[in-house]
Protein backbone atom coordinates (compact mmCIF):
# COMPACT_ATOMS: atom_id res chain seq x y z
CA UNK A 1 0.00 0.00 0.00
CA UNK A 2 2.73 2.16 1.08
CA UNK A 3 5.00 1.21 -1.93
CA UNK A 4 2.35 2.06 -4.73
CA UNK A 5 1.72 5.31 -3.16
CA UNK A 6 5.54 6.23 -2.53
CA UNK A 7 5.92 4.61 -6.64
CA UNK A 8 2.49 7.37 -7.36
CA UNK A 9 4.79 10.21 -6.12
CA UNK A 10 8.35 9.29 -7.47
CA UNK A 11 7.70 9.46 -11.01
CA UNK A 12 6.68 13.71 -10.56
CA UNK A 13 9.04 14.41 -7.91
CA UNK A 14 11.84 12.90 -10.43
CA UNK A 15 10.48 15.13 -12.61
CA UNK A 16 9.96 18.18 -10.69
CA UNK A 17 13.78 17.81 -9.46
CA UNK A 18 14.92 18.15 -13.31
CA UNK A 19 13.04 20.87 -13.95
CA UNK A 20 14.61 21.89 -10.77
CA UNK A 21 17.65 22.21 -12.34
CA UNK A 22 17.02 22.23 -16.10
CA UNK A 23 14.65 24.95 -16.32
CA UNK A 24 15.19 28.61 -16.16
CA UNK A 25 14.26 28.74 -12.75
CA UNK A 26 17.59 28.04 -11.47
CA UNK A 27 19.42 30.43 -8.81
CA UNK A 28 21.27 33.45 -10.01
CA UNK A 29 24.28 33.35 -12.28
CA UNK A 30 26.99 35.90 -12.28
CA UNK A 31 28.75 36.83 -15.89
CA UNK A 32 32.65 35.06 -16.06
CA UNK A 33 35.77 35.30 -18.62
CA UNK A 34 37.31 31.71 -19.15
CA UNK A 35 39.69 30.93 -16.37
CA UNK A 36 38.17 33.67 -14.48
CA UNK A 37 38.49 32.84 -10.96
CA UNK A 38 35.55 33.60 -9.15
CA UNK A 39 35.57 32.75 -5.25
CA UNK A 40 33.03 32.84 -2.04
CA UNK A 41 33.69 32.01 1.97
CA UNK A 42 31.82 30.20 3.77
CA UNK A 43 31.60 30.60 7.14
CA UNK A 44 30.29 27.06 8.52
CA UNK A 45 30.40 24.89 11.39
CA UNK A 46 32.12 21.60 11.16
CA UNK A 47 30.33 18.60 9.72
CA UNK A 48 27.99 20.64 7.30
CA UNK A 49 27.36 19.02 3.68
CA UNK A 50 27.60 21.62 1.31
CA UNK A 51 25.88 21.23 -2.10
CA UNK A 52 26.33 23.03 -4.84
CA UNK A 53 24.15 22.62 -8.13
CA UNK A 54 25.32 24.51 -10.71
CA UNK A 55 24.52 25.45 -15.00
CA UNK A 56 27.06 27.33 -16.71
CA UNK A 57 25.97 28.71 -20.15
CA UNK A 58 27.72 30.36 -23.28
CA UNK A 59 26.47 33.64 -24.37
CA UNK A 60 26.13 33.47 -28.54
CA UNK A 61 26.20 36.37 -30.16
CA UNK A 62 24.26 35.83 -33.00
CA UNK A 63 21.51 35.22 -31.40
CA UNK A 64 22.24 37.35 -28.44
CA UNK A 65 21.53 35.21 -25.43
CA UNK A 66 22.91 32.68 -22.95
CA UNK A 67 22.83 29.09 -24.10
CA UNK A 68 23.70 25.75 -22.38
CA UNK A 69 27.43 25.15 -22.56
CA UNK A 70 29.11 22.81 -24.60
CA UNK A 71 30.69 19.46 -23.79
CA UNK A 72 34.07 20.88 -23.26
CA UNK A 73 33.59 24.08 -21.02
CA UNK A 74 34.32 22.21 -17.71
CA UNK A 75 33.88 23.56 -14.37
CA UNK A 76 36.76 23.93 -11.84
CA UNK A 77 35.68 23.93 -8.28
CA UNK A 78 38.76 24.21 -5.24
CA UNK A 79 37.61 24.29 -2.06
CA UNK A 80 39.98 25.39 1.05
CA UNK A 81 39.13 25.02 4.20
CA UNK A 82 40.00 27.66 6.78
CA UNK A 83 43.75 25.85 7.71
CA UNK A 84 44.49 26.53 3.77
CA UNK A 85 44.12 22.91 3.05
CA UNK A 86 42.50 21.55 -0.29
CA UNK A 87 39.05 19.89 0.70
CA UNK A 88 38.08 19.68 -2.91
CA UNK A 89 39.93 19.93 -6.23
CA UNK A 90 38.02 18.97 -9.13
CA UNK A 91 36.90 18.64 -12.38
CA UNK A 92 32.73 18.90 -13.60
CA UNK A 93 31.00 18.78 -16.61
CA UNK A 94 28.88 21.94 -17.84
CA UNK A 95 26.45 21.38 -15.36
CA UNK A 96 25.68 19.54 -12.17
CA UNK A 97 26.28 19.55 -8.60
CA UNK A 98 29.37 19.34 -6.53
CA UNK A 99 29.55 18.37 -2.97
CA UNK A 100 31.76 18.45 0.09
CA UNK A 101 31.84 18.07 4.21
CA UNK A 102 33.35 20.76 6.29
CA UNK A 103 35.75 18.70 8.82
CA UNK A 104 36.50 21.71 10.70
CA UNK A 105 34.72 25.12 11.52
CA UNK A 106 35.65 28.46 10.12
CA UNK A 107 36.18 29.97 6.91
CA UNK A 108 35.87 27.75 3.70
CA UNK A 109 36.87 29.25 0.48
CA UNK A 110 35.20 28.12 -2.71
CA UNK A 111 36.81 29.26 -5.91
CA UNK A 112 35.59 28.28 -9.23
CA UNK A 113 36.53 28.63 -12.85
CA UNK A 114 35.73 27.94 -16.35
CA UNK A 115 38.03 26.11 -19.06
CA UNK A 116 37.35 24.93 -22.29
CA UNK A 117 38.80 21.57 -22.36
CA UNK A 118 39.47 21.29 -26.25
CA UNK A 119 38.38 24.26 -28.25
CA UNK A 120 39.76 27.81 -27.73
CA UNK A 121 36.81 30.37 -27.20
CA UNK A 122 37.47 32.44 -30.48
CA UNK A 123 35.24 35.52 -29.93
CA UNK A 124 36.29 36.45 -26.27
CA UNK A 125 32.89 34.55 -24.98
CA UNK A 126 30.92 35.70 -22.16
CA UNK A 127 30.23 32.69 -19.97
CA UNK A 128 27.65 32.78 -17.31
CA UNK A 129 27.86 30.16 -13.77
CA UNK A 130 24.21 30.30 -12.09
CA UNK A 131 24.89 28.77 -8.83
CA UNK A 132 22.60 28.04 -5.83
CA UNK A 133 24.62 26.74 -2.69
CA UNK A 134 22.83 24.81 0.23
CA UNK A 135 24.08 24.43 3.60
CA UNK A 136 23.18 21.10 5.73
CA UNK A 137 21.03 18.47 4.40
CA UNK A 138 18.19 20.74 3.49
CA UNK A 139 15.22 19.52 3.47
CA UNK A 140 12.88 21.49 2.04
CA UNK A 141 11.29 18.97 0.56
CA UNK A 142 9.57 17.04 3.14
CA UNK A 143 6.96 15.59 -0.20
CA UNK A 144 9.50 12.37 0.34
CA UNK A 145 9.62 11.97 3.89
CA UNK A 146 5.83 12.12 3.79
CA UNK A 147 5.93 9.25 1.06
CA UNK A 148 8.51 7.05 2.52
CA UNK A 149 7.24 7.73 6.54
CA UNK A 150 3.54 8.03 5.91
CA UNK A 151 3.63 10.81 8.54
CA UNK A 152 0.92 13.75 8.90
CA UNK A 153 0.81 16.88 8.62
CA UNK A 154 1.55 17.58 12.41
CA UNK A 155 4.22 14.97 12.39
CA UNK A 156 6.06 17.38 9.24
CA UNK A 157 6.11 20.51 11.32
CA UNK A 158 7.23 18.93 14.37
CA UNK A 159 9.91 17.41 12.12
CA UNK A 160 11.24 20.68 10.69
CA UNK A 161 11.23 22.54 13.68
CA UNK A 162 13.44 19.92 15.38
CA UNK A 163 15.56 20.55 12.28
CA UNK A 164 15.46 24.44 12.66
CA UNK A 165 16.44 23.83 16.73
CA UNK A 166 18.97 21.55 15.51
CA UNK A 167 20.46 24.19 12.73
CA UNK A 168 20.19 27.17 15.63
CA UNK A 169 21.96 24.65 18.68
CA UNK A 170 24.73 24.33 16.06
CA UNK A 171 25.14 27.55 14.83
CA UNK A 172 25.54 28.58 18.88
CA UNK A 173 27.95 26.03 19.28
CA UNK A 174 30.14 27.59 16.16
CA UNK A 175 29.63 30.92 18.16
CA UNK A 176 31.08 29.88 21.00
CA UNK A 177 34.16 28.66 20.11
CA UNK A 178 34.37 31.36 17.56
CA UNK A 179 34.25 33.54 20.62
CA UNK A 180 37.07 31.71 22.18
CA UNK A 181 39.31 32.20 19.55
CA UNK A 182 38.69 36.16 19.55
CA UNK A 183 39.09 36.37 22.91
CA UNK A 184 42.61 34.42 22.46
CA UNK A 185 43.71 36.75 20.08
CA UNK A 186 42.45 40.14 22.22
CA UNK A 187 43.95 38.65 24.85
CA UNK A 188 47.62 38.14 22.98
CA UNK A 189 47.35 41.06 21.46
CA UNK A 190 47.02 43.22 24.90
CA UNK A 191 49.99 40.88 26.36
CA UNK A 192 52.23 41.95 23.50
CA UNK A 193 51.68 45.14 23.87
CA UNK A 194 52.31 45.25 27.38
CA UNK A 195 55.83 43.07 27.12
CA UNK A 196 57.09 45.13 24.25
CA UNK A 197 56.80 48.07 25.80
CA UNK A 198 58.43 46.95 29.23
CA UNK A 199 61.27 45.94 26.89
CA UNK A 200 61.36 48.76 25.08
CA UNK A 201 61.67 51.24 27.66
CA UNK A 202 64.61 49.13 29.05
CA UNK A 203 66.58 48.76 25.88
CA UNK A 204 65.89 52.45 25.77
CA UNK A 205 67.75 52.58 29.34
CA UNK A 206 70.70 50.68 28.31
CA UNK A 207 71.17 52.15 25.33
CA UNK A 208 71.20 55.41 26.61
CA UNK A 209 73.60 54.10 30.02
CA UNK A 210 75.67 52.57 26.89
CA UNK A 211 76.40 55.88 25.18
CA UNK A 212 77.08 58.35 27.89
CA UNK A 213 79.37 55.98 29.41
CA UNK A 214 81.17 55.54 26.10
CA UNK A 215 81.29 59.55 25.51
CA UNK A 216 82.23 59.82 29.02
CA UNK A 217 85.31 57.61 28.18
CA UNK A 218 86.25 59.34 24.92
CA UNK A 219 85.75 62.66 26.62
CA UNK A 220 88.28 61.43 29.27
CA UNK A 221 90.74 59.66 27.41
CA UNK A 222 90.92 62.99 25.06
CA UNK A 223 91.12 65.06 28.31
CA UNK A 224 88.22 67.29 27.62
CA UNK A 225 86.71 66.64 31.32
CA UNK B 1 -2.71 5.11 9.23
CA UNK B 2 -4.01 6.86 6.14
CA UNK B 3 -6.21 4.97 3.98
CA UNK B 4 -5.43 4.42 0.36
CA UNK B 5 -4.79 7.52 -1.26
CA UNK B 6 -5.21 7.05 -4.86
CA UNK B 7 -2.20 7.10 -7.17
CA UNK B 8 -4.21 10.19 -9.01
CA UNK B 9 -4.77 12.57 -6.39
CA UNK B 10 -1.75 12.04 -4.74
CA UNK B 11 0.52 12.99 -7.76
CA UNK B 12 -1.95 16.09 -8.87
CA UNK B 13 -0.82 18.50 -6.02
CA UNK B 14 2.97 17.91 -7.37
CA UNK B 15 1.73 18.54 -11.27
CA UNK B 16 0.14 21.71 -9.84
CA UNK B 17 3.76 22.52 -8.36
CA UNK B 18 5.42 21.91 -11.24
CA UNK B 19 3.15 24.80 -13.09
CA UNK B 20 3.41 27.07 -10.60
CA UNK B 21 7.29 27.40 -11.47
CA UNK B 22 7.18 30.79 -10.87
CA UNK B 23 6.42 30.88 -7.58
CA UNK B 24 9.18 28.78 -6.46
CA UNK B 25 10.99 30.47 -4.31
CA UNK B 26 14.79 30.97 -4.44
CA UNK B 27 17.48 32.43 -2.34
CA UNK B 28 21.29 33.09 -1.91
CA UNK B 29 23.33 33.82 0.60
CA UNK B 30 26.83 34.16 -0.67
CA UNK B 31 30.20 35.99 0.54
CA UNK B 32 32.48 36.95 -1.73
CA UNK B 33 35.71 39.05 -2.68
CA UNK B 34 35.69 42.19 -3.88
CA UNK B 35 38.97 43.35 -4.96
CA UNK B 36 39.55 47.39 -5.37
CA UNK B 37 38.90 49.41 -8.40
CA UNK B 38 36.31 45.90 -8.73
CA UNK B 39 32.78 45.73 -9.51
CA UNK B 40 31.22 42.65 -9.04
CA UNK B 41 27.49 42.45 -10.42
CA UNK B 42 24.92 39.50 -10.17
CA UNK B 43 21.51 38.58 -12.37
CA UNK B 44 18.50 36.89 -11.47
CA UNK B 45 15.09 35.83 -13.46
CA UNK B 46 12.65 37.07 -12.01
CA UNK B 47 8.62 36.84 -12.54
CA UNK B 48 6.35 39.27 -13.04
CA UNK B 49 4.52 40.06 -9.20
CA UNK B 50 7.21 38.30 -7.49
CA UNK B 51 8.15 40.33 -4.60
CA UNK B 52 12.56 39.94 -3.79
CA UNK B 53 14.65 41.24 -1.04
CA UNK B 54 18.15 41.70 -0.88
CA UNK B 55 19.75 42.73 2.08
CA UNK B 56 24.00 42.93 2.21
CA UNK B 57 26.96 43.64 4.93
CA UNK B 58 30.33 44.31 4.22
CA UNK B 59 32.48 42.21 6.83
CA UNK B 60 35.87 43.48 5.95
CA UNK B 61 37.96 46.07 4.40
CA UNK B 62 38.62 49.35 4.38
CA UNK B 63 36.17 51.80 6.33
CA UNK B 64 33.70 48.58 5.82
CA UNK B 65 31.44 50.50 2.99
CA UNK B 66 30.53 49.58 -0.85
CA UNK B 67 28.29 50.81 -3.69
CA UNK B 68 25.27 48.98 -4.47
CA UNK B 69 23.02 49.28 -7.30
CA UNK B 70 20.33 47.41 -9.03
CA UNK B 71 18.83 47.77 -12.84
CA UNK B 72 15.67 45.94 -13.67
CA UNK B 73 15.05 44.02 -17.31
CA UNK B 74 14.68 47.49 -19.04
CA UNK B 75 17.77 48.42 -17.38
CA UNK B 76 16.14 51.14 -15.13
CA UNK B 77 18.35 52.00 -11.26
CA UNK B 78 15.51 50.56 -8.85
CA UNK B 79 18.16 50.79 -5.89
CA UNK B 80 21.64 52.63 -5.79
CA UNK B 81 23.34 53.91 -2.63
CA UNK B 82 26.98 54.61 -2.30
CA UNK B 83 29.22 53.54 0.28
CA UNK B 84 27.32 52.06 2.68
CA UNK B 85 27.93 49.54 5.46
CA UNK B 86 24.83 47.23 5.37
CA UNK B 87 21.45 47.74 3.96
CA UNK B 88 17.99 45.99 3.02
CA UNK B 89 15.85 46.87 0.04
CA UNK B 90 12.91 45.08 -0.98
CA UNK B 91 11.32 45.38 -4.40
CA UNK B 92 7.99 43.87 -6.23
CA UNK B 93 9.11 42.57 -9.57
CA UNK B 94 6.90 44.63 -12.19
CA UNK B 95 8.65 43.26 -15.24
CA UNK B 96 9.62 39.67 -16.01
CA UNK B 97 13.12 39.46 -17.32
CA UNK B 98 16.69 39.37 -15.37
CA UNK B 99 17.49 41.63 -12.87
CA UNK B 100 20.98 42.66 -11.99
CA UNK B 101 22.37 43.75 -8.47
CA UNK B 102 26.27 45.20 -8.73
CA UNK B 103 28.66 45.98 -5.94
CA UNK B 104 31.42 48.13 -6.72
CA UNK B 105 34.32 48.86 -4.77
CA UNK B 106 36.31 51.26 -7.98
CA UNK B 107 36.20 54.41 -5.39
CA UNK B 108 38.79 52.75 -3.12
CA UNK B 109 41.99 52.82 -4.27
CA UNK B 110 44.12 50.05 -2.69
CA UNK B 111 41.36 47.99 0.32
CA UNK B 112 39.85 44.72 -0.77
CA UNK B 113 36.23 44.53 0.30
CA UNK B 114 34.69 40.67 1.75
CA UNK B 115 30.89 41.68 1.36
CA UNK B 116 28.44 39.16 2.36
CA UNK B 117 24.88 39.15 0.24
CA UNK B 118 21.53 37.44 1.23
CA UNK B 119 18.95 37.89 -1.92
CA UNK B 120 15.78 36.03 -1.72
CA UNK B 121 13.00 35.43 -4.50
CA UNK B 122 9.40 34.72 -3.46
CA UNK B 123 7.60 33.50 -0.36
CA UNK B 124 8.47 30.60 1.50
CA UNK B 125 6.76 27.48 0.38
CA UNK B 126 4.39 25.76 2.35
CA UNK B 127 5.57 22.64 3.89
CA UNK B 128 3.45 19.95 2.05
CA UNK B 129 2.32 21.03 -2.03
CA UNK B 130 -1.32 20.55 -1.17
CA UNK B 131 -0.97 23.14 1.71
CA UNK B 132 -2.44 25.96 -0.77
CA UNK B 133 -5.43 23.67 -1.51
CA UNK B 134 -6.30 23.79 2.42
CA UNK B 135 -9.79 25.27 2.89
CA UNK B 136 -10.17 23.71 6.71
CA UNK B 137 -8.90 26.13 9.45
CA UNK B 138 -5.40 24.85 11.17
CA UNK B 139 -5.63 23.07 14.56
CA UNK B 140 -4.65 25.13 17.89
CA UNK B 141 -1.51 22.20 17.82
CA UNK B 142 -0.70 23.25 14.16
CA UNK B 143 -1.03 26.97 14.62
CA UNK B 144 0.93 26.93 17.62
CA UNK B 145 3.73 25.27 15.26
CA UNK B 146 3.23 27.74 12.86
CA UNK B 147 4.06 30.35 15.34
CA UNK B 148 7.03 28.69 16.82
CA UNK B 149 8.47 28.03 13.35
CA UNK B 150 7.94 32.19 12.97
CA UNK B 151 9.79 32.68 15.92
CA UNK B 152 12.44 30.36 15.70
CA UNK B 153 13.46 31.65 11.54
CA UNK B 154 13.59 35.35 13.25
CA UNK B 155 16.33 33.36 15.59
CA UNK B 156 18.17 31.88 12.51
CA UNK B 157 18.24 35.03 10.78
CA UNK B 158 19.78 37.22 13.49
CA UNK B 159 22.43 34.48 14.67
CA UNK B 160 22.97 35.34 11.30
CA UNK B 161 23.32 38.97 11.51
CA UNK B 162 25.65 38.06 15.18
CA UNK B 163 28.02 36.05 12.96
CA UNK B 164 28.96 38.50 10.62
CA UNK B 165 29.53 41.32 13.28
CA UNK B 166 31.04 38.74 15.03
CA UNK B 167 33.31 38.15 11.58
CA UNK B 168 34.24 41.80 11.60
CA UNK B 169 34.76 41.98 15.07
CA UNK B 170 37.35 39.27 14.97
CA UNK B 171 39.21 40.62 11.40
CA UNK B 172 39.65 44.15 12.99
CA UNK B 173 41.29 42.35 16.02
CA UNK B 174 43.72 39.81 13.96
CA UNK B 175 44.55 42.94 12.19
CA UNK B 176 45.59 44.62 15.24
CA UNK B 177 47.57 42.15 17.15
CA UNK B 178 49.64 41.43 13.68
CA UNK B 179 50.08 45.02 13.78
CA UNK B 180 51.34 45.21 16.63
CA UNK B 181 53.72 42.96 16.61
CA UNK B 182 55.39 44.02 13.94
CA UNK B 183 55.35 47.57 14.33
CA UNK B 184 57.28 46.78 18.32
CA UNK B 185 59.57 44.35 16.23
CA UNK B 186 60.63 47.60 13.92
CA UNK B 187 60.30 49.98 16.67
CA UNK B 188 63.02 47.80 18.57
CA UNK B 189 65.38 47.80 15.58
CA UNK B 190 65.04 51.39 14.91
CA UNK B 191 66.14 52.24 18.65
CA UNK B 192 69.21 50.09 17.91
CA UNK B 193 70.14 51.60 15.01
CA UNK B 194 69.56 55.17 16.05
CA UNK B 195 71.51 54.81 19.18
CA UNK B 196 74.48 53.47 17.61
CA UNK B 197 74.19 55.65 14.46
CA UNK B 198 74.33 58.91 17.17
CA UNK B 199 77.42 57.60 18.47
CA UNK B 200 78.95 57.10 15.29
CA UNK B 201 77.98 59.96 14.34
CA UNK B 202 79.12 62.71 17.42
CA UNK B 203 82.05 60.71 17.81
CA UNK B 204 83.31 60.22 14.62
CA UNK B 205 82.79 63.11 12.11
CA UNK B 206 84.42 61.79 8.36
CA UNK B 207 87.55 61.80 7.97
CA UNK B 208 88.24 59.06 10.76
CA UNK B 209 91.53 57.78 11.69
CA UNK B 210 92.69 54.43 12.93
CA UNK B 211 93.88 55.80 16.47
CA UNK B 212 89.96 57.00 17.38
CA UNK B 213 88.77 53.55 16.66
CA UNK B 214 91.71 51.90 19.26
CA UNK B 215 90.72 54.70 22.00
CA UNK B 216 87.05 52.79 22.47
CA UNK B 217 86.76 49.62 23.81
CA UNK B 218 84.65 47.91 21.06
CA UNK B 219 86.69 46.37 19.01
CA UNK B 220 84.13 45.30 16.26
CA UNK B 221 83.76 49.05 15.55
CA UNK B 222 87.43 49.48 14.14
CA UNK B 223 86.55 46.74 11.19
CA UNK B 224 84.00 49.47 9.97
CA UNK B 225 86.45 52.04 8.71
CA UNK B 226 88.26 50.83 5.73
CA UNK B 227 89.66 54.11 5.09
CA UNK B 228 93.47 54.90 6.63
CA UNK B 229 95.04 58.00 6.30
CA UNK B 230 97.89 57.31 3.62
CA UNK B 231 101.33 59.31 3.30
CA UNK B 232 100.11 62.25 1.23
CA UNK B 233 97.14 63.31 4.04
CA UNK B 234 99.64 64.96 6.26
CA UNK B 235 101.27 67.28 3.55
CA UNK B 236 97.91 68.67 2.21
CA UNK B 237 96.13 71.66 3.66
CA UNK B 238 93.53 71.07 6.03
CA UNK B 239 90.23 71.79 4.92
CA UNK B 240 88.11 74.99 6.93
CA UNK B 241 87.39 74.24 10.46
CA UNK B 242 83.93 74.90 11.97
CA UNK B 243 84.14 76.62 15.59
CA UNK B 244 83.71 72.94 17.23
CA UNK B 245 86.02 71.51 15.29
CA UNK B 246 88.95 73.66 15.82
CA UNK B 247 87.77 73.88 19.88
CA UNK B 248 88.42 70.22 19.93
CA UNK B 249 91.94 70.63 18.31
CA UNK B 250 93.14 73.07 19.98
CA UNK B 251 92.48 70.95 23.21
CA UNK B 252 93.15 67.22 21.87
CA UNK B 253 95.53 67.93 18.97
CA UNK B 254 93.43 65.61 16.93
Amino acid sequence: MGRARAAGLALPLLLWQLLALAGGGAAFYLEVRELEEKCFIQEIPDGTVVIGNYKTELYDPAMEKYQPSPQWINLFVFVKDPENKNLLARQYGPRGSFTFTSQSPGEHEVCLHLKSIRFALFYDGKLAIHLDMQLGEHTNDHTELAANDKLTLLHLRIQQLVEQVEKIQKEQEYQRRREEHFRQTSESTNQRVLWWSILQTLILVATGIWQMQHLKSFFKAKKLV
Amino acid sequence: MGGVVPRSVSALPLLLLLLLQAERPRGAELTFELPDNAKQCFHEEVEQGVKFSLDYQVITGGHYDVDCFMKDPLGNTIYSETKKQYDSFTHKAEVKGVYQFCFSNEFSTFSHKTVYFDFQVGDEPPILPDMGNRVTALTQMESACVTIHEALKTVIDSQKHYRLREAQDRARAEDLNSRVSYWSIGETIALFVVSFSQLIWLLCPLPCGEDWALSLDFPPLSSLYLWKPGPEAALQKPHPRGALESALEARTGW
